[in-house]
Order: structure tokens, then C-alpha cells, then sequence
């Protein structure tokens, strides 16, 4: 297999929301900057943005202040959050939400030409074509992209990152790219735990099912420090299809109700604050209406008239098409039956809720030439789509600002063969497991011992332990692993970033011994909220060397 | 099922390197058979996103669920303008909807 070698200022690994705002930024600062995306699918349509988005949820509405923000946010998170990397994002929100709409996004009006609010905090978008839009942005730049490049490590030499090892889904071509400095910005990892959905329609995930945390993966392998694994994700969402429910809860105005039609947030959960409880406690509600038989749960769309439907149709089309044909699959129009809620399995992401690279203002990781934006940036939940470009707009300028007079670093040649030789492996074996196999065995572990949906999403040190366990057995089997074509392999690589990721998990779930956030972490042997002890990040060190995850506290700054 | 191929409808993208289809998918599903007739790898991979379906000029794809969700025969097709997506949704019953939806600011418009 040959070898291409690409020399660049700048690599930024991910061409989605935050890459490719990334790449626009830093050609508007130094035109002459060379940069390189490497992308796993094609920049057009990739990543969460692939179906669209109907909503920016992270924008500052008239009487918002990045104070008032950064308190919501704070009291949203059970007071953990990096409040310094939160209050900048506020800054930032409306600025570059104009610079997406000058690209070329339709945001919807009101008669005098403000923006049309969904909430305090939320703006309606026509976001069909978000990515088409933004991958339209980085054309008009000199940036290099690599499409169906799939990143596999860092070029690390022990000091500093200086480069990026990817394969070439198509081409099957080995590229060593060396970069003076290089943004991370893959997403978050989904895939982790057993799905709602089985058999054919077990990809049909809230989440994108490619964003398999290899960015994650690839950090915790050079020892990059991580935070808040433990603050997993659980999306409430519309049963089956894994649509936003906040499109009608907050959108058409739906209220939640149990199945004996009750509106049970205000009638059995007024002491977490009812209708305006925690987004967590929401689900919260919801999985114990079902516990305690008064389940399933729904947002009642009946009271909703003709031309409201179709515009909650129209809404969901720009972000989330398949509900829509959910409800034409079986005379289930919202106006007729209410929709059915639940929650999805959980996920680690650094948008919603706050896993990732530990880093400092300017998105530096902890490791130097590294830098980190969107979805793996730790510490800075509810930053969604907006908030990722923010922060890639921050990254970018940090980037930018550290290369100065950097050189590109020597790859040693042994370094290079090791690495073709780690990621190809598994198609130069004839017999052993497939990458399916592997996924369901990590998938099962996670669900029943890490609080999956099987477990109604709690943990328990014994589990915990057995997690652990299992999962170090498993990732003995890596080896084993069998590809037989390109398309497998990058299964199997994901499987193998997808291992790393959960064990750094569990580590987290294992070390916080305190209910910090419900369902997301709820702990069945420590279920109080512990703040005169755990008010503290919990972080991760991974050594490659000694195979060891060594844990560390942080105070809140 | 997730997406339905008809290939009495795909022309193959002849003169491209890679279906247009095979070019967007953002899970690397879709391939073009030796007969130059778009095809999927793996359904139950498939996160019916419907960039495929939006990306095909002729309208040879249509997106479906898998049979376990829902189906019954609903389908969903896409056409997308310089400016505006139009979508059309047939449900159980055959019953068609259509929504033109805008989904991009054109310079001048």
C-alpha cells in the first residue's frame, strides 16, 4: 500500500460544524495559511448536520446576557461547568450565527426583520441545507480537503502533536499528514451502548451512528487529559425515529402527559420544577412515569389545528424526515394520536452535555500543538451547533497565534510502518471476529453493567466493576479482529476507538460516587448529590504504556 | 428497508467518477454495481438520513423505515432546487403530500 505524504500549517481533523467553520476562520485571519481537512465522509453532507437542523438553541434572544447564559447553563449542570469556556461561547453566539446566515442560511423572520424566537435561548431555522451551506463556505477557501479520510492517530512525538495518520476509505491509499498544529474536531461517540432499535433499523440513533469518538479515542492514546465522561447523554426524543421533541414541546407548544393523560411534570414532579424542570429531570419523569405503570409517555399534539401540523411537518422535514413518515406509515398524524416519548440510549458528547478534551481558554489541550472544538471540547455542555462555532472560531485564532515560527517535525520512518501496520491488521487476517461481533460484545456490556436502557440508565459499583472487567478482556480480542474489505475495516477501527472510549468511561462512572446528574449519572449507591465533596471535575490520564487510567480532580474555576 | 432503489429510474451517474449517491453518503453505504446501478451495502446500517435521496437528480431513491418502525408501503421523495427543497410524502394509504420548503439565501434573490 502506497503512502501520500501532505505537509500543511494547519490540519483540522473533521469537516463538520466546528471544522468547517474552523477552516473559514482561519482563512479570513491568514489568507496564506495552508490547511488541510481531513474527513472521514464527504464535507458536504457528514457528520450530525447530515439530515439538517431546524433550530439554534444556543443564541442570546433580546433580554439574554452572556451572564444570564452562563447561570442557566450552571444551574442546568447541577453547578458543574467551566464557566470561563461557557461565558466566552455566549459571547460569541449571535456574531457567528450572522456569519452562517450571510453563507447563505435562511433564518426564519419576524414582519420587522428580527429573528424568530423558539424560546429564550432559541432561534428558528429553514437548516435543510446547514451543511451543504457550510461545506459551500470552505469551497471558497484555499483549504485542502481530504474526503473519505478516515483519521486513525496522532503523529506524536512524545512533546507535541505534529500531524495526523488517516486511511483512505476509497483510495485505499496510508496518509501521513504533518501539520504544525492540529484541531480536533471529529464529534462525540455514539455506538457505545445498545440502541433502542435492533436488526435493520439499529442505526436509526438520535446521534450520528459514524461519530464513533475516534477523536476521543485518539487523545486518550497519546495521554491527552478528558473530562466528564461521566456526564453521558440521554436524549428524550420521539419513540422509534429519534426525533427532537423540543420541535413540539417547545416549537407547537405540546405539553407532556402520562398515559392516563395527566400533565404529570406539574402534577408528580413539582418539587424538581414541574413544567420548567431540568432538561435531565424531564427524562427523569418520564422513566419513572413508566416505572411506576403509568407509562407510555407522549407530547400531546392533539389540540394542535390543520395548518399548525403542517408546519411542525415542514419543521421536522429540515431536521428529522423520518418521523414524518413515521406518522404516513400508519395513519399516525400528530393531530390524531398524541406523539410517544422515550429516552434513547446514552451517549458521550461534549455539545449537549460536557465529555471531552480538558483545555484551556484559547481550546488548547493538554497536549501542546493539539487544540479541540465542538462536540469533543469538554466542559462547555448546551454549546450545540452555535456554540461549536464559536469555539472553532476561538481554536482557530489560538492555532493561528501558536505556529508562528513553528517547523514541521520529522516522522520517523519505523513510527509510520508501525502505525499502517496497527490499522491494517485486520484485513491481513482470514479468520476471526468481525466487527459486528465485536460492536454487539461492547454494546451488551455497556447496556447491562454501565446503565444502558436495559438498566433504566442507573449504575452500580458491582456492575461498574464487571464493566471494567469485561471490557479489558475485550479489548484483548482487538487483535482478532478480521476486515475483509475497506468498508469493514473501518468498522473494525471504529470498534477498537469505541473500546477505548468506554473504558475511559467507566472509569468515570466508577470514580464519582454521588448522583450528580439524573439518568445521565445516577449512581444507585451514592443517589444523593454530594456537593461538600463532589463539586470538582472529575478527569482522565490515559498511559499507553502501563495500560493504566489514572484519574485526577480539577476544581471548578 | 431505508432507502428503496429503483433501478429502472438510476442512470448509473454515467460520466462521474462515483454515483453521485455513493459520493454523499455519509456512512459509506452506497456503491454502484458492475451494472452501473446504484446499490446499498448494508441496510441495517443505514441511519435514513436521506442525503442520498436528496442528492439523486433523476429521483431513483426513495427513502422507507425498516418494517419493525413503521412502512406499510410510505415512501419519501425529494427534489432539491437551486434555492428550495420540495418534498413529497406518500402515506399507507397513497394518499401524496408535498412541501416546498426554502432552504438556502441566493445572492440577488
Amino acid at each position: 500500500m502506497s503512502v501520500v505524504y501532505i505537509d500543511t500549517d494547519i490540519l483540522i481533523i473533521g469537516g463538520g460544524a466546528a471544522g468547517c467553520f474552523a477552516a473559514v476562520e482561519i482563512y479570513k485571519r491568514s489568507p496564506n495559511c495552508r490547511v488541510v481537512i481531513m474527513e472521514k465522509a464527504h464535507i458536504e453532507r457528514s457528520g450530525c448536520l447530515a439530515m439538517g437542523l431546524n433550530a439554534i438553541n444556543a443564541y442570546l434572544n433580546p433580554g439574554q446576557t452572556p451572564d444570564i447564559h452562563v447561570s442557566y447553563i450552571e444551574r442546568q449542570f447541577e453547578g458543574i461547568i467551566r464557566k470561563d469556556l461557557v461565558y466566552d461561547i455566549a459571547q460569541g453566539l449571535n456574531e457567528v450565527v450572522r456569519d452562517v446566515e450571510e453563507m447563505g442560511l435562511p433564518i426564519e423572520k419576524n414582519e420587522d426583520g428580527t429573528y424568530k424566537r423558539k424560546g429564550k435561548r432559541s432561534i428558528r431555522i429553514l437548516g435543510e441545507r446547514l451543511k451543504p451551506i457550510l461545506a459551500g463556505a470552505v469551497r471558497k477557501t484555499p483549504a485542502r480537503v481530504l474526503n473519505r479520510v478516515v483519521a486513525t492517530n496522532f503523529i506524536y512525538n512524545g512533546k507535541h502533536v505534529c500531524g495526523a495518520f488517516g486511511y483512505g476509505i476509497r483510495d485505499g491509499m496510508f496518509y501521513v499528514v504533518r501539520a504544525k498544529a492540529v484541531i480536533v474536531a471529529t464529534g462525540g461517540a455514539s455506538g457505545i451502548y445498545r440502541p433502542n432499535n435492533t436488526g435493520e433499523a439499529r442505526h436509526l440513533t438520535w446521534y450520528c451512528p459514524w461519530n464513533a469518538g475516534t477523536g476521543y479515542a485518539m487523545g486518550i492514546r497519546i495521554g491527552a487529559e478528558m473530562t466528564s465522561f461521566e456526564n453521558r447523554f440521554i436524549a428524550l426524543r420521539v419513540k422509534d425515529v429519534h426525533a427532537p421533541t423540543g420541535t413540539i414541546a417547545v416549537g407547537a407548544y405540546a405539553k407532556q402527559i402520562n398515559a392516563l393523560g395527566e400533565d404529570y411534570l406539574a402534577l408528580y414532579y413539582k418539587h424538581l420544577g414541574g413544567n420548567r424542570c431540568l432538561t435531565h429531570h424531564r427524562l427523569l419523569a418520564t422513566v419513572e412515569e413508566t416505572k411506576a405503570g403509568r407509562g407510555p409517555c407522549f407530547l400531546d399534539t392533539t389540540t394542535l389545528d390543520e395548518a399548525q401540523e403542517r408546519k411542525l411537518k415542514e419543521a421536522f422535514l429540515n431536521m428529522n424526515p423520518q418521523v414524518v413518515l413515521l406518522w404516513a406509515s400508519d395513519d399516525m398524524n400528530p393531530r390524531r394520536r398524541p406523539v410517544e416519548i422515550q429516552g434513547t440510549e446514552p451517549f458521550i458528547v461534549g455539545g449537549h452535555c460536557q465529555a471531552g478534551y480538558w483545555i484551556d481558554k484559547g481550546r488548547r489541550t493538554t497536549v501542546p500543538g493539539l487544540y479541540a472544538a465542538g462536540e469533543v471540547a469538554g466542559g462547555a455542555p448546551k454549546k450545540y451547533v452555535s456554540g461549536s462555532w464559536v469555539e472553532a472560531r476561538i481554536a482557530a485564532a489560538t492555532a493561528l497565534e501558536d505556529v508562528k515560527g513553528n517547523c514541521l517535525e520529522d516522522v520517523d520512518h519505523e513510527f509510520i510502518q508501525k502505525e499502517k501496520t496497527r490499522v491494517l491488521s485486520p484485513l491481513t487476517k482470514k479468520f476471526g471476529l468481525s466487527p459486528v461481533e465485536v460492536r454487539e460484545r461492547l454494546q451488551k456490556i455497556m447496556d447491562e453493567c454501565a446503565g444502558g436502557i436495559s438498566m433504566n440508565y442507573a449504575l452500580h459499583e458491582e456492575r461498574l466493576l464487571e464493566a471494567r472487567r469485561l471490557l479489558k478482556g475485550l479489548q484483548e480480542h482487538v487483535r482478532d479482529i478480521a476486515a475483509e474489505d475497506n468498508y469493514t475495516l473501518v468498522e473494525a477501527l471504529e470498534c477498537i476507538d469505541r473500546i477505548d472510549v468506554a473504558r475511559v468511561l467507566v472509569e468515570h462512572l466508577i470514580y464519582r460516587k454521588e448522583t450528580r446528574w439524573a439518568c445521565y449519572q445516577t449512581r444507585l449507591d451514592y443517589p444523593n448529590r454530594d456537593d461538600k465533596r463532589w463539586l470538582v471535575f472529575v478527569n482522565s490520564l490515559y498511559n499507553i504504556h502501563t495500560d493504566e487510567i489514572k484519574m485526577i480532580e480539577r476544581p471548578l474555576c | 428497508m431505508s432507502i428503496f432503489i429503483d433501478e429502472n429510474v438510476c442512470n448509473g451517474c454515467k460520466g462521474l467518477p462515483e454515483g453521485r449517491c455513493e459520493r454523499i453518503c455519509p456512512g459509506n453505504l452506497c456503491y454502484r454495481k458492475e451494472s452501473m446501478k446504484a446499490a446499498i451495502r448494508d441496510q441495517s446500517a443505514c441511519w435514513t438520513c436521506a442525503c442520498c435521496v436528496k442528492e439523486c437528480p433523476v429521483q431513483a431513491i426513495e427513502l422507507r423505515l425498516p418494517f419493525q418502525i413503521g412502512s406499510n408501503g410510505a415512501s419519501l421523495k425529494v427534489r432539491l432546487k437551486r434555492d428550495k427543497t420540495i418534498w413529497t410524502v406518500w402515506d399507507a394509504r397513497g394518499h401524496q403530500e408535498e412541501f416546498v420548503i426554502q432552504a438556502k439565501h441566493v445572492k440577488g434573490d
